[in-house]
């Protein structure tokens, strides 16, 4: 048997073009949605690697040996709950970090420069650092420890506010997206004032004619919602692609460096599908309610 | 079942089109509507239908005051009445079966409930090898037809047509007066909107006839 025809006429000009609409609505919404995790998914990884590692420096000074005053501090962090490792760093790796900035081939030796040493967290919750830096100031005068906490609170302040813009451009979506829809619904009804002339006479309650136009609106963003969420999906695939870690270009390296992985989690992915079905509910209700006013206004 | 006390009826400030009509639609019985062209006949089925609401005066439709039905009383109401449009108001994207079968369908009854009843229908107006085409491919008579189909389907109480023999040649207008008159003999109160005297005095009917606003009866 036939499929009985829709009531509401299907691939209009003006369904297509609202099919259209919302496509692009769902996928700004969906890379939007996407770069909030990126950037927030980012901070965490950088928040965790600046917690894992803490640095303590030994200033050179007068009348003191500089290399065992860093044995000494090392062997205090190493000694401390949490800790995992202290190593100090030898004369050529720490040249090896002046490097970038003085250039290769310099002795070293004569400059007051500082002795480094890499502790490693193991578990950030359980160490207490403010502790551990009094005891080696105690123990070690010409040593400083530092915890990149200035680093942590700069980078969440950042990603807070990244991820504000992000949710506040969502919300804009959904608005535009909300506008288009009142738009297009009220326009789909005075095209269709025929059917719903008809539906009318023959004795359709304004319930049944909302509920025919709500599930025709319904499908249109489901179709435009699922097409901008599956371009957003392909766009993320793509550029985990291009700019993930296997890729040596210059970009890629930066991109690494930035992001960590440049890869969008599943959150970004399901939130993708969630914004898809969210922004058809959100079609089908605001015509459903468009419809209302638009019967309520021709009668 | 529906009686019209002094009804007046103008737009906006302009004269009044329709003035003092008085008249009922009685059960069971068959009238002509006619006048000239202009004169107000269209107009006057749309107060019957309720599409339309009077300026003045008393509707009383199916025992209740038309003034005191609500929105939400309209379609049960409407359901009551079968019309047949002059331009017939077929959705085109629709095949004759649905458009047929729509008033059936907007009381969200299920096709297999009503799939033989169209059907039989169909071929009652001689639409029966048509019932998968759609209101661009038919003929004038045929899309008249399925008008019809569509306003008898859910055994209306009164049947308004308005011109229905407007469209058609001499021969299928007499086939679809005889429609008409069987329908009557069933049990359905016709009236038939129409300004051809030579169609009328086939048959012995009331007439209600406007002219110039008002309206005289002719038993």
């Amino acid at each position: 048997m036939r499929k009985p025809s829709q009531l509401i006429p299907e691939n209009t000009m003006a369904g297509n073009a609202l099919t259209i609409v919302v496509a692009i609505m769902c996928f700004l919404a969906c890379l939007t949605l996407g770069s909030v995790t990126l950037v927030r998914d980012a901070s965490r990884e950088w928040q965790g690697d600046i917690l894992r590692e803490v640095t303590i420096q030994v200033r050179p000074s007068d009348g003191r040996d500089s290399a065992a005053d860093a044995a000494k501090a090392a062997s205090i962090a190493r000694l401390f709950p949490g800790v995992a490792s202290a190593e100090v760093l030898s004369d050529q790796e720490s040249n090896a970090l002046l490097e970038p900035w003085l250039g290769t081939g310099l002795d070293l030796s004569d400059l007051p420069v500082p002795r480094l040493i890499v502790v490693r967290v193991s578990d950030p919750d359980r160490v207490d650092l403010a502790e551990l830096g009094l005891k080696i100031k105690a123990e070690v005068p010409t040593a400083t420890l530092d915890d990149h906490r200035a680093w942590t609170s700069r980078i969440q302040t950042m990603a807070s506010a990244t991820v504000l813009v992000g949710l506040s451009i969502l919300a804009l979506v959904f608005v535009a997206t909300i506008l288009s829809v009142v738009f297009a619904t009220r326009g789909a009804m005075a095209g269709n004032k025929d059917v719903v002339s008809v539906l009318h006479f023959v004795g359709a309650e304004d319930g049944y004619i909302a509920r025919e136009f709500q599930r025709h609106f319904l499908m249109l963003g489901l179709r435009g919602g699922l097409a901008g969420a599956a371009a957003a999906a392909v766009l993320f695939l793509l550029m985990g692609l291009i700019l993930g870690p296997s890729v040596s270009s210059g970009t890629g390296e930066q991109m690494s460096a930035l992001f960590g992985r440049f890869s969008v989690g599943p959150i970004g992915y399901f939130g993708a599908l969630g914004i898809a079905f969210l922004i058809a509910v959100m079609t089908a209700v605001t015509s459903r309610i468009a419809v209302y006013r638009y019967l309520a206004e021709t009668d | 079942m529906i009686r019209f006390e002094n009804v007046g009826l103008r737009y906006g400030v302009g004269p009044e089109i329709l003035r003092d009509l008085s008249f009922d639609i009685r059960p069971r019985s068959f009238q002509f509507l006619t006048g000239p062209s202009g004169a107000g006949k269209t107009t006057l089925m749309r107060l019957i239908f309720m599409a339309m609401r009077p300026t003045r005066g008393l509707i009383n439709v199916f025992g209740r005051d038309a003034t005191s039905l609500t929105k939400s009383d309209l379609p049960a109401v409407r359901r009551r009445i079968g019309v047949v449009f002059q331009d017939f108001r077929l959705l085109d994207h629709l095949t004759t079966f649905e458009n047929v079968a729509l008033p059936l369908r907007v009381l969200n009854k299920e096709e297999s409930s009503y799939r033989t009843d169209v059907v039989e229908l169909l071929r009652w107006v001689g639409l029966g090898d048509r019932m998968h085409a759609f209101p661009p491919v038919l003929s004038g008579g045929e899309k008249q037809r399925a008008a019809i189909a569509r306003a008898l389907i859910g055994k209306p109480e009164i049947l308004l047509a308005d011109e229905p023999t407007g469209n058609v040649d001499p021969p299928l207008a007499r086939r679809l007066m005889r429609l008409f008159v069987e329908l009557n003999r069933l049990g359905t109160s016709v009236v038939i909107a129409t300004h051809d005297i030579n169609l009328m005095n086939q048959f012995n009917a009331r007439r209600l006839v406007i002219e110039e606003g008002r309206l005289t009866v002719y038993e």
